[in-house]
């Protein structure tokens, strides 16, 4: 029985429940003597209580216990490989044959004395029934594996019992508690804030998720390499060695990767903070409600367009067309390389136009009436109430909106996974292509690899730097953006 | 006595000229302003028009594709030399169906059989694809062996850029993909009004290919669509709960505060990290396949949930204390009052922000390519943990195949997304129109 069978029977069991105790509860209220005795709850309410009761209890030992056991298996296949081969970087590896021979098992209905004696005997029989097996598995992995199913399968035995014991508990209890002035509608929306509460907390769960694993994958990181080379070096070569080789060791400086990040994001904004903020300058002041009600959809169209298709724009259009521009400019040598900061600097300014022009949009419009029109009182031109008076009452807004975006920037991966170049090096030259900290995120983790090389596990160390500088930069723009906000309030 | 009053009416004579100047260079500069304001819209603006012009019109012509109709001859002597199909079904499934249709066009072509290097070239002509395409004909109606019959075939995807106009025939002949004679060959068929152009079904139901011609997006898109039922599903219930707690039960303390601020954060967090966390949780530790739909729907989910979360509070907000108040007077339970009067009133804002969401979950890549969805599928999904792609996973991949009609796909491919993103908001947009209120 799979586990979305017992799920479904919890809920039908629980779906009866309501049934049955609904009507107890009608049948009770319309028997009561009204004038002496009055019903607490709708009968409904008597209903989902009952579902409640027989399902949620069911369900959360459910899971708690179906985690325990695979906890437990995990931790027995993990000491038996260990005993064999050491704890070593190749003993993840042992592990996945191990759980795959024991799924080829199953799916072979092999059990007991009819499990082979040897790996290469189940490999074949495996491959003759289209199941593929890794090669290098070993023969005490078939045994151990016969054993982990039977194991596997007296859990789930007793897993699933009891949840079904549970859940029919859970019913009979609530149907045999139904009274006329039980509290069922009080006790119902408890558990319901409780529930409400348990999703507000899931955003809280996501951040600290992200810190822990990525924190965990980092820390493993750090015991191979040392963290002075990663934050301090100036070369990045990570060197992916043939599988099982060792001794080869790659380099991994960030400095080369967060300086090509830093200055795409600098191109980036140079481009789209005057042009966003302009726009959102004459939107606000100066446009009249018909144009600027055609105007602002257009711009924030650029907000919706995937950034992959920004990506794609820029190496087959922009890149090609600057590249031949320079070419043409500089008679036969083309200055600007197809892939270059410049170009992933200038798409990405175009995609945060949008941004810059929202967040400031909101900012200006924030600054009071009573400072625009005195002001102007005071004989001063549009663009000087502008320049002089709201821009630097809307300062700190938009200092915190800068932020915001250049956070945007900084954390941008497809467009420069397109647009920039994946070669890591330290130069000035925006029309040469650098490399950023999200392109080798995505490098180092796509294609078959090991999870346990430093190889792979610096993205996470790219990562959790990349998330503690954007928190960073959010965290202060948010605080500023609200206390600004906080002063004309 | 002079000296003091002398620079005084100086400088009352000279007041109002200084003004007058002072005005022009202002009002320059109010138009110089002025100016940038205008020049700015319009580079956003130029932008916008380039990005969609270039994308359209090196795509468009994806929708289409050459297919050639010639008589094919499904002869036994190829399909079942020995003539066992009764016995042995699997003949029929491992024919050499691409000899089938290079004879068939060879022979409309009247290419003798016995010009090798002419053949190598009719070979080239007509896609490998076409194998599925005769061998379903046959597996359906066996009898159809040893007669003649009118089959649209696909052609070569060089051929079909060569027919879209898409190669440059000024260049010597060693040097492009088409030769001399195949474009006479395409000219002759044309004339006998062989080839057609129909609408490319291919490009929306294929799976993945080596080949451009039979190479679609029916793969990304089944993969896109689990993972849109589960970001809903997922997404918008706890999103709703999270914002109905955060809005209409919260007190004001430290716990409350701290939500709000992992929310706003989340909301601010680049999209790759999530990928990262769904490969550390959700795969390594959870033990979820790789590329497989529900890792994405699930990461996707997380990465929704601050948009929905902060629309539904913005339409929770938007329902007037006096529906509170009336349906707490009338006797309604603080929970009775929330999901009997202000969620239902609260709705349309609700579904407008998960939309949106949608939309942009719709469009997301990086975090994609970290857990596997960059793979090679062949088939179709049949459930939420079988290998699959997704929709801007798939434009990726084929940006970075090298092959001319690969090009055209990506542009194709894309004005398949734009479609999608562009249906959703404008779904957004009606629906809030629609059932907008105005208190």
């Amino acid at each position: 029985m799979s586990a979305g069978w017992v799920v479904a029977i919890v809920l039908a069991i629980g779906a009866v429940a309501y049934f049955f105790a609904a009507q107890r509860a009608r049948t009770q209220r319309d028997g009561a003597d009204r004038r002496t005795e009055q019903a607490h709850s709708l009968p409904t309410y008597h209903g989902w209580l009952s579902f409640l009761l027989a399902t949620l209890p069911a369900l959360i030992v459910f899971l708690v216990l179906s985690s325990v056991s695979s906890g437990l298996l995990e931790n027995r296949v993990r000491t038996e490989v260990t005993s064999h081969v050491g704890d070593s970087a190749g003993s993840s590896l042992q592990i996945g044959i191990v759980h795959n021979a024991a799924n080829a098992l199953t799916r072979l209905g092999l059990s007991g004395t009819n499990v082979p004696t040897s790996y290469a005997a189940l490999r074949d029989m495996a491959s003759s029934a289209g199941i593929v097996l890794a090669q290098s598995g070993e023969d005490y992995m078939v045994p151990l594996a016969a054993s982990v199913n039977e194991d596997a399968g007296a859990h789930r035995l007793l897993i699933h019992g009891l949840t079904l014991a549970l859940a029919l508990a859970g019913a009979a209890f609530a149907y045999s508690r139904i009274r006329l002035r039980l509290r069922a509608r009080n006790e119902v929306e408890r558990i319901v804030l409780w529930s409400l509460i348990a999703a507000s907390s899931v955003a809280i769960l996501t951040t600290v998720g992200i810190v822990l694993s990525m924190l965990g994958e980092t820390m493993r990181f750090f015991s191979e390499i040392n963290p002075l080379n990663f934050f301090f070096g100036t070369v990045w070569d990570p060197r992916f060695a043939a599988a099982g080789s060792t001794g080869e060791e790659g380099q991994f400086g960030l400095i080369p990767l967060l300086s090509g990040t830093l200055y795409i994001a600098l191109v980036s904004m140079l481009f789209a903070v005057p042009v966003g903020l302009m726009a959102a300058v004459y939107m606000g002041e100066y446009a009249t409600p018909r144009i600027r009600s055609i105007v602002k959809p257009l711009l924030e169209l650029l907000a919706g367009i995937p950034t992959i298709v920004y990506g794609i724009f820029a190496v087959v259009t922009l890149g090609p067309f600057l590249r031949d521009l320079s070419a043409a400019l500089s008679g036969g040598f083309a200055f600007i390389q197809s892939q270059s900061v410049f170009t992933a600097g200038i798409v990405m300014g175009v995609m945060l136009i949008p941004v810059v022009s929202s967040l400031s949009d909101d900012v200006i419009t924030a600054v009071p009436r009573a400072m625009r029109d005195g002001s102007l009182a005071l004989g001063a031109t549009r663009s000087e109430t502008i320049r002089r008076v709201i821009l630097p009452a809307a300062l700190p807004g938009i200092v915190g909106a800068l932020l915001l975006t250049a956070s945007r920037a900084i954390g941008e991966t497809m467009i420069v996974v397109l647009a920039a170049g994946v070669a890591a090096r330290l130069t000035i030259n925006p029309f040469e292509a650098m490399t950023t900290i999200t392109v080798k995120i995505v490098n180092q983790l796509t294609g078959d690899l090991e999870f346990n090389s430093p190889q792979t596990l610096v993205a996470f160390a790219l990562g959790l730097t990349l998330f503690a500088i954007t928190l960073g930069m959010n965290v202060y723009a948010l605080y500023i953006v609200r206390k600004y906000r906080e002063q004309y309030e | 006595m002079t000296d003091a009053a002398l620079p005084h009416s100086a400088v009352e004579a000279d007041a109002p000229a200084r003004r007058d100047f002072g005005l022009k260079r202002r009002h320059a500069a109010e138009r110089r302003f002025r100016l940038y304001g205008i020049v700015a819209i319009f580079i956003g603006l130029g932008f916008l028009a380039i990005l969609l012009v270039s994308i359209v019109s090196k795509g468009y012509t994806a929708f289409v594709q050459t297919a050639i109709t010639v008589p094919v001859e499904f002869s036994a002597d190829i399909i079942d030399k020995d003539n066992e199909r009764a016995t042995n079904p699997r003949v029929l499934v491992s024919a050499n169906y691409p000899v089938v249709a290079r004879n068939a066009v060879a022979k409309a072509l009247g290419v003798s059989p016995d010009d090798k290097a002419a053949m190598r070239e009719v070979a080239k002509f007509v896609s490998d694809g076409n194998r599925a395409t005769l061998r379903q004909i046959v597996m359906e109606d066996p009898s159809v062996i040893g007669t003649t019959r009118d089959v649209t075939l696909l052609a070569a995807a060089d051929i079909d850029s060569a027919n879209k106009g898409q190669i440059d025939l000024a260049v010597p002949q060693d040097k492009r993909k088409v030769s001399d004679r195949q474009i006479a060959w395409l000219d002759q068929l044309k004339a006998e009004g062989a080839i057609s152009t129909p609408f490319n079904w291919g490009l929306l139901t294929f799976g993945a290919s080596s080949r451009p011609e039979t190479s679609g997006l029916g793969v990304a898109l089944a993969g896109s669509l689990y993972m849109m039922a589960i970001v809903l599903l997922c997404a918008l219930p706890i999103g709703v709960a999270a914002s109905i707690y955060l809005e209409e039960f919260a007190k004001k303390d430290r716990f409350t505060d701290f939500i709000e601020v992992n929310i706003n954060n989340l909301a601010a967090v680049p999209s790759i990290v999530f990928g990262l966390l769904g490969l550390a949780v959700f795969i390594n530790f959870f033990g979820l396949p790789r590329s497989a739909p529900i890792v994405g729907g699930l990461v996707l989910t997380l990465m929704t949930l601050p948009t929905i979360i902060i629309a539904t509070r913005a339409a929770l907000r938007s329902v007037p204390p006096s529906i509170r108040t009336a349906a707490l007077g009338v006797g309604a339970s603080k929970m009775q009052m929330v999901f009997d009067h202000v969620l239902p009133l609260a709705t349309p804002g609700i579904l407008t922000g998960t939309i949106i969401g949608l939309a942009r979950a719709l469009g997301e890549t990086a975090p994609l390519l970290l857990i596997g969805m960059v793979a090679f599928v062949a088939d179709a999904p049949t459930s939420p943990l079988s290998p699959a792609t997704a929709l801007p996973v798939q434009i990726y991949m084929w940006s970075n195949e090298a092959e001319r009609a690969f090009v055209e796909r990506t542009s194709g491919a894309i004005i398949v997304l734009l479609a999608f993103l562009a249906i959703m908001n404008i779904a957004a947009i009606l629906l809030r129109r629609h059932f907008e209120r105005r208190w």
